[in-house]
């Protein structure tokens, strides 16, 4: 299935999908949920679930390698006004998928896009970066300093 | 002589999964616990089956634990068995681990790391005294973990970066032009193996198996000398190009355990003496695990310059065995019926005690 994306890949676009795959389905809901007014659309796929086959790098950074799979659930909508977006978030939540293609759709049109900008994709931003502020500090609590023992000889 | 299939018995099946099914729930008069409770307080357990099952989801590895009763093996052939049923979308770009957005690492072998030594959530140092609070009844209290006022900058440099401009460790290969990596889910284990298909089977690896591995090697069965370079454990994003968009995006975060081991190589006519490097990489925090992957790794590549002598540097008689669930399928169908095996082996036995008891009586004759 093709769905044709004017915006190509805009770095902006790149961001705002990030945020909605790494977000927790419950964020999700709570943000969704608290939009007044949910414009319609119908979906383009059905949320689907599947995996995607996880690749990792020999040595770190050398040729890639397959490590294992994750489950992925992906889904594509069309709003009413005509605008499609896609969701791809990782795990098995068919909700999460069809309101991150739906916050996807929205955020290409001009008109929608104030309706979500704000309470959706920078609400989660902020918990996701607020979350990995704190691992952070945590992290830094916990460095610490080994010492190794210098053997000298005494006098004589 | 293999298995022969049986018929009948289905009563006695049926009623054995009820029984089992009312095990499995224990003391009814204790509450039941969630799947939700094991993911979350038995995390370490659910980091192994997700590695092992080779499928990275909490909620279903914690599902798994639950209906396997806490047995991880048997959980990771379950998370084995759904994965079977699912679509597979495509692969992922290679991670970028130098990204990780870093709760713990440490090298042991360089204390001057740049970043520092940052310990996160270890049982490194702690006493592993049985600690009676937690049996308390009622809640344990917690005291939250501590956060510094600076947080930790990441990405933080990798051993390999650190040593790059003397040329002291190995260097990785990217060499781009190489096909797709060997996938073992599609095709059949093959020899002499690649790195690629070696890692692949180490990830999905037994983790006793590799563990006890990698300590034959330290005790002198094809010993790399390793020195722990460097682990980290964190968050890493991943990244992947869905076919109706055409470029990457990224679709989850997924907490990995990275391990480099580093052993003094004494190089060739060609090759100055360098530190050669093993790999280890699990999905969540499977530190004991990725350790074993890198010794294994590096023991491995013994095999690969002929030098091959341990059983750890033999790469077929570690990869053919190191699938836990290949393993205790073919150990365990011993308990399924053998009745025709066991009667053609009876047959036999019968015979050659037949032959061996007229030997006896004809050598008695003959002396007499």
């Amino acid at each position: 299935m093709t769905v044709s994306h004017p915006a190509g890949p805009s770095p902006e676009r790149r961001a705002w999908l990030s945020v909605l795959a790494k977000a927790a389905p419950k964020d999700v809901f709570a943000a969704w949920e608290a939009i007044a007014e949910l414009p319609g659309y119908g979906t383009l796929r059905a949320p689907e679930i599947g995996m995607v086959l996880v690749r990792g790098r020999m040595g770190g950074s050398g040729d890639a390698f397959n490590l294992g799979e994750m489950t992925v659930t992906r889904a594509a909508v069309r709003l009413d006004t005509g605008e499609t977006g896609v969701g791809y978030v990782s795990g098995r939540n068919r909700r999460h998928a069809e309101i991150a293609a739906a916050v996807d759709a929205m955020m290409q049109s001009p008109a929608l896009r104030p309706l979500v900008e704000g309470a959706v994709v920078a609400r989660l931003a902020r918990a996701q970066q607020s979350r990995r502020d704190a691992a952070a500090r945590k992290a830094a609590a916990t460095k610490v300093d080994f010492f190794t023992m210098v053997r000298t000889r005494g006098p004589a | 002589m293999a298995y022969v299939a049986v018929k009948g018995g289905e009563r006695a099946i049926t009623n054995a999964h009820r029984w089992l099914a009312e095990d499995r729930r224990g003391d009814p008069t204790i509450p039941e616990i969630e799947v939700n409770q094991i993911r979350e307080q038995l995390s370490l357990s659910i980091d192994r089956v997700m590695s092992e099952g080779s499928c990275y989801d909490r909620d279903l590895a914690a599902l798994a634990v639950k209906q396997a009763r806490g047995d991880l093996p048997e959980a990771i052939f379950l998370t084995r068995a759904y994965r079977t049923t699912l679509p597979r979308f495509g692969a992922s770009l290679p991670l970028e681990t130098g990204q990780m957005a870093v709760r713990r690492r440490i090298s042991a072998a360089f204390k001057d790391i740049p970043g520092g030594q940052v310990l996160g959530p270890t049982f490194d140092y702690t006493h592993r005294l049985l600690d009676f609070t937690l049996a308390a009844n009622g809640e344990t209290p917690l005291e939250g973990a501590l956060e510094a006022e600076e947080p930790q900058a990441y990405p933080m440099a990798t051993i390999a970066s650190v040593f790059a401009h003397e040329d002291l460790l190995e260097p990785d290969t990217q060499t781009g032009a190489a096909a797709e990596p060997f996938d073992l889910t599609r095709e059949p284990m093959a020899f002499p193996a690649g790195r690629d298909q070696r890692l692949q089977a180490l990830a999905r690896g037994d983790e006793g198996f590799l563990l006890s591995l990698a300590y034959s090697s330290q005790r002198g069965w094809g010993s790399t000398h390793p020195l722990c370079a460097e682990i980290r454990l964190g968050e890493v994003a991943v990244e992947f190009v869905p076919d109706e968009l055409g470029f990457a995006i990224e679709i989850g975060e997924l907490t990995l355990t990275e391990c480099q081991m580093i052993s003094t190589g004494a190089g060739g006519i060609e090759t100055a003496p360098q530190f050669t490097r093993g790999y280890g990489l699990t999905f969540g925090h499977c530190e004991r695990k990725a350790m074993s992957m890198a010794i294994v790794d590096r023991a491995l590549r013994d095999a690969a310059q002929g030098e091959a002598s341990a059983p750890v540097q033999d790469e077929e008689f570690v990869l053919y065995h190191s699938d836990n669930v290949e393993a205790s399928g073919f150990v365990q169908h011993l308990k399924l019926p053998h009745y025709v095996d066991f009667q053609a082996d009876l047959q036999l036995i019968r015979r050659l005690r037949r032959e061996h008891a007229d030997r006896q009586a004809a050598m008695k004759e003959a002396a007499e």
